[in-house]
């Protein structure tokens, strides 16, 4: 349209260069939106009201009130009755100050904990790498593959003068960690074969075992599985091996994660057009040629953000390793909480526990979101 | 009938002398947040006559004619329909959307309930009307839309062509005094705008009261009493069909109408 | 324009040629074949040698094999059962029963709670009021990012930190909550009360007949009688009659303080409201966001054009909206139903004996691990299983008809 029009108007038209005052600015939209109803007026009360009660006794409980160190004895046991003292009136945050490294790095010897805590600033790095679109190249799999085998020698050791530090010593957020992504690190190539066998139209055997195992695992809770490595797992093994505790978590939540991925991935696959696999035909290149360079770089990219959804969620399910006895975050909370002094306080090392859990699932669900916002826009061409 | 026939019809219809004013826009202003949408906007429609609106995007012509059944809501202004004003009152909502009907670009047909019923639903709920009489009417207004056939199908199995056509009978069932039209042959595949056309002319010759949101300036020139051409929010010229196209007096309109009518 | 005639190209065609198998690699039969041997066969070979070995440790280690145990006395103590149970005469198979109600009795609740809670949040998250919106929002975002056996956790550390019997919680005479679960007035059952739940269904029933008059009324002649209104008397007042014409007796079981805990009255153990509190609230932000995108995935058109046909909000939602959008609502709401299910088996984790509690127990005490792990699996299996088969009916029942 072009910029200069000169217009004979049959009519002088005074057009105003602001709506009038009760549509714009602060107010209005206080109108529209708080009290646009009489209805809407008293929510706006009611809750206006107890959301100022909740923060002014949490403000007062958390922070005002709070007691955030305890004095030590001669035998560097805290004393905590200023804490017993405080009780339902402050916060006890010194349980946070005496047990943080026990929650956050299990039974690792004290002095090597700076190995955990590198493991853990590495995860997060190999999580931030992944997410950066620009990474998205078959190189990301190389990546992955040096980062978790750097992991796996700074937690054990052995090697390169680092004490060794066998499984049964780790715990706590590494341990969670470890558990999520080599899950999903070996989860992954297995969900993909699943997905292309149950997908598969010429080998309905291959097709019946995938829809077996999917059905299966999804049909029942991750605790069976677990039960089943702990107590089942020792019974397949010859005489005389034994297979850590650890191993067999870990087999289990790759089983599990599996199924769930494979889902996904399979909703990738068939959103793909036909015609993609059809040129690719066309073209003349095999099966694999044609699923590892055509199919599966397009199914896997549409299924990004459920796939991290699906992380989220293992990442959360990590937790039931406790009830076979594995020390995960969680349940190094609860093994602090069974220190006397501590016993009774449990809502503090459970918010802690929380903001922890929340850091890393709240960051990743927002990823996920403005992920598939960014790639729903570039579809909607 | 016969395309001359039509056109003979539509003439003779044009000199009737028209009714009183059905529809009264004085000086309507709509913002949305600070964008002036609507500046100033006056207009009357009177009984039995038609009316185009046409206009660049963005020109506000949807707005205007989706704030006359008040699905939108202007700020400013008035807006008198049948002799109701429309007010946040519902009771005068209610009339007007009796009195009004409405077709969507996008048809916007319930696709769980088959066509008949969709027919039926405002007649037996809102009119209360017994449902054989509601029926009954359906399937007229389903037989002058050229397709009694397809009452028992649902819109999922119809084309984009005859689900218009079917919005239009909806509407037609509640007995309305005013249709608005907004855009409705837009969404259409080309080789199905003219059935839909071809209903739109047989209402207009038939003496409804009309008022057409389109681009489709050969129906304009066939039906409409009067073509009103907005840009910006505001009404800039309107007239006669003929006046309009052969003699436009603003540039404004004479750039619009250089960019649609190449070719017709 | 019927469509009664025959597809024309089945008129006169002959049947196709049968392909011959070439044994050779070029024949893509063959292959395919081949390949499912190859790939059968492996897992055939790997799950030979895992049985073969775990019957050697079975054998090692002097395990029986079988359900027999099912027939031995379990010696399981169970704190909580809806059936009466004696741990020194029942059998395993008994607990285990007891197992798969107390599972059930759990889920169902449960999955009550859940969907009401969430569906409130759910049209909470839609509303115009932007602390609501806000604070729903809040809600679900944040419940979602924190394990869910944590929550547990988290509830069952509050109920335990309620005060003893003696200073409990209540609300007059009839509830009281302390350190050892809710407490509760109960009726004592009366055969009355038998005859008055006889009345309230007759109320369901002939409030459906009044319905289907009123349906009929409307179809006549247009107007349509009051149905709600009669419903509610009828499904009220008939019960009520009927209690009244029995002598209306009504005979409060109250839990009485007795030295450090209550006697009579209903119970509720922390561990069962700990775990029913945690897995509704945790279940019913999922459901809040399902019922929300549903609501939302109904086109705007649609309210739009029922609006411009003069229907008003009520008549809007209920026939118009509600349909569509029940439709996009009910797969996803079936399989966090599933994920309840499968979450009351935290229980173990809190003390509640569920199906997995008392399996476990079994297996540990019987030592037959593979029966205990298999015990499981098929419950729930069973379970996700008919909710599977109940969606894909509904899912092909209420399908849009589409070319």
């Amino acid at each position: 349209m072009s910029q200069s029009v000169a217009s004979v108007d049959s009519r002088d038209i005074a057009a105003r260069e602001r709506p009038p005052s009760g549509v714009t600015g602060p107010w209005a939209w206080a109108r529209a939106n708080l009290f646009g109803s009489w209805w809407s007026t008293a929510v706006t009360l009611v809750l206006g009201y107890l959301i100022l009660r909740f923060a002014v006794s949490f403000i007062s409980w958390g922070v005002l009130h709070a007691v955030w160190s305890v004095p030590y004895d001669a035998e560097g046991k805290p004393d905590n009755t200023a804490c017993q003292n405080a009780k339902g009136i402050g916060a006890c945050w010194a349980v946070i100050a005496d047990k943080y490294r026990l929650i956050l790095f299990g039974r690792y010897p004290y002095e090597e904990q700076w190995r955990p805590a590198l493991c853990v600033v590495l995860f997060i790095g190999l999580y931030v790498v992944s997410a950066i679109r620009r990474f998205w190249r078959k190189e990301l799999a190389l990546i992955w593959v040096g980062t978790l085998v750097a992991i796996g020698v700074l937690m054990w050791g052995g090697v390169l003068g680092l004490p060794l530090v066998t499984e049964d010593f780790w715990g706590g957020l590494p341990l969670t960690l470890i558990l999520a992504t080599f899950g999903l690190a070996f989860a992954f190539p297995l969900a993909i074969l699943v997905a292309l066998g149950r997908r598969s139209t010429t080998l309905p055997a291959v097709k019946m075992l995938c829809v077996l195992y999917i059905e299966l695992i999804r049909g029942v809770p991750l605790i069976a599985l677990l039960f089943m490595a702990s107590v089942m797992f020792p019974l397949f093994m010859p005489e005389g091996v034994n297979i850590d505790k650890l191993l067999r978590a870990q087999i289990a939540i790759i089983l599990f994660a599996g199924a769930y991925l494979a889902e996904v991935v399979r909703g990738g696959l068939q959103a793909l057009p036909k015609g993609q696999g059809e040129a690719a035909d066309a073209l003349g290149l095999t099966y694999w040629q044609m699923t590892s360079l055509i199919i599966l770089p397009q199914a896997l990219r549409l299924v990004i953000p459920p796939l991290v959804n699906t992380f989220i969620g293992f990442f959360k399910d990590t937790s039931l390793v406790l009830i076979i006895g594995l020390f995960d975050l969680l349940y190094m909370g609860k093994v602090a909480l069974s220190d006397p002094p501590w016993q009774s306080f449990s809502s503090e090392i459970y918010l802690m526990l929380a903001v922890v859990y929340i850091a890393f699932c709240f960051a990743m669900s927002k990823y996920s979101r403005a992920l598939e916002r960014e790639l729903g826009r570039a579809h909607r061409r | 009938m016969s395309q001359a026939a039509v056109s003979e019809q539509v003439v003779a219809h044009m000199a009737d002398t028209k009714g009183p004013p059905i529809i009264v826009m004085d000086h309507v202003n709509k913002w949305y947040g600070s964008l002036h949408v609507l500046r100033d906007v006056s207009m009357t429609v009177a009984e039995k006559e038609r009316v185009v609106v046409c206009g660049p995007s963005g020109s506000g012509k949807s707005t205007m004619i989706r704030c006359i059944n008040r699905l939108e809501v202007h700020q400013e202004g008035q807006i008198v329909v049948d002799g109701t004003e429309l007010t946040d009152d519902l009771r005068s909502l209610d009339t007007i959307r009796r009195e009004v009907g409405m077709v969507f670009q996008s048809f916007n047909l319930f696709p769980h309930l088959t066509i008949l019923e969709n027919c039926t639903l405002a007649p037996i709920w809102v009119r209360k009307t017994p449902k054989a009489e509601a029926e009954e009417l359906a399937m007229n207004f389903l037989t002058r839309v050229k397709i009694p056939e397809q009452a028992k199908k649902y819109p999922g199995q119809l084309s984009g062509g005859q689900q218009q056509r079917v919005a239009i009978a909806r509407a037609l069932c509640m007995r309305p005094k005013i249709m608005l039209f907004d855009e409705p042959t837009s969404a259409l595949d080309p080789e199905m705008i003219k059935e839909v056309l071809d209903v739109m002319i047989e209402l207009a010759v038939s003496g409804m009261t009309m008022v057409c949101v389109t681009h489709e300036m050969g129906f304009a020139r066939q039906v409409a009493d009067r073509v009103v051409f907005m840009d910006r929010g505001e009404i800039v010229e309107s007239g006669t069909p003929q006046r309009m196209f052969e003699d436009p007096q603003t540039d404004r309109l004479k750039l619009f109408l250089s960019q649609i009518l190449r070719g017709h | 324009m019927s469509g009664a005639t025959a597809d024309p190209r089945l008129i006169g065609a002959r049947a196709a040629p049968r392909k011959a198998l070439r044994l050779s690699w070029s024949d893509p039969i063959f292959r395919a074949i081949f390949w499912q041997v190859v790939i059968v066969g492996i897992i055939v070979l790997i799950a030979w040698y895992l049985i073969g070995n775990t019957s050697r440790n079975l054998a090692a280690r002097h395990i029986a094999t079988g359900f027999a145990f099912l027939g031995r006395v379990a010696g399981i103590p169970i704190g909580e059962s809806p059936i009466a149970y004696n741990p020194a005469v029942d059998t395993y198979g008994t607990a285990l029963i007891i197992g798969i109600l107390n599972t059930l009795r759990l889920a169902a609740v449960g999955i009550v709670l859940a969907t009401i809670l969430g569906t409130l949040i759910g049209i909470g998250r839609l509303s115009s009021n932007w602390l609501l919106a806000r604070l729903t929002a809040f809600y679900v975002e944040t419940l979602r990012d924190i394990p869910v056996l944590l929550q547990l956790f988290f509830w069952y550390s509050v109920l335990q930190a309620m005060p003893p019997p003696r200073q409990s919680w209540h609300v007059g005479q009839l509830l009281y909550l302390s350190n050892r679960g809710a407490r509760f007035a109960e009726l004592d059952w009366d055969p009355a009360y038998t005859w008055t739940l006889g009345g309230l269904m007759l109320g369901v029933v002939l409030t459906f007949a009044w319905s289907r008059i009123a349906r009929q009324r409307q179809d006549a002649t247009g107007r349509r009688p009051p149905v709600w209104p009669v419903g509610l008397c009828l499904m009220i007042g008939l019960p009520l009659a009927i209690w009244a014409l029995f002598g209306a007796p009504f005979r409060p079981d109250i839990p009485v303080l007795h030295g450090f805990n209550f006697q009579g009255g209903g119970t509720i153990s922390p561990e069962y409201f700990a775990l029913l509190l945690g897995l509704s609230i945790y279940t019913a932000a999922y459901i809040a966001e399902i019922v929300r995108s549903g609501i939302q995935s109904v086109p705007l058109g649609q309210w739009e054009a029922a609006g411009a046909l003069g229907l008003r909000r009520g008549n809007i939602l209920r026939r118009i909206v509600l349909p569509q959008a029940l439709r996009v609502i009910i797969p996803p709401m079936t399989s966090q139903y599933l994920n309840i299910t499968k979450n009351s088996s935290l229980a173990v984790a809190i003390g509640f004996q569920d199906i997995v509690s008392i399996a476990y127990t079994t297996l540990n005490q019987t030592g037959q691990a593979i029966e205990g792990v298999a015990i499981i699996m098929a419950v729930y299996l069973t379970i996700s299983l008919s909710i599977s088969l109940f969606m894909n009916w509904y899912n092909a029942r209420i399908a849009l008809v589409e070319r």
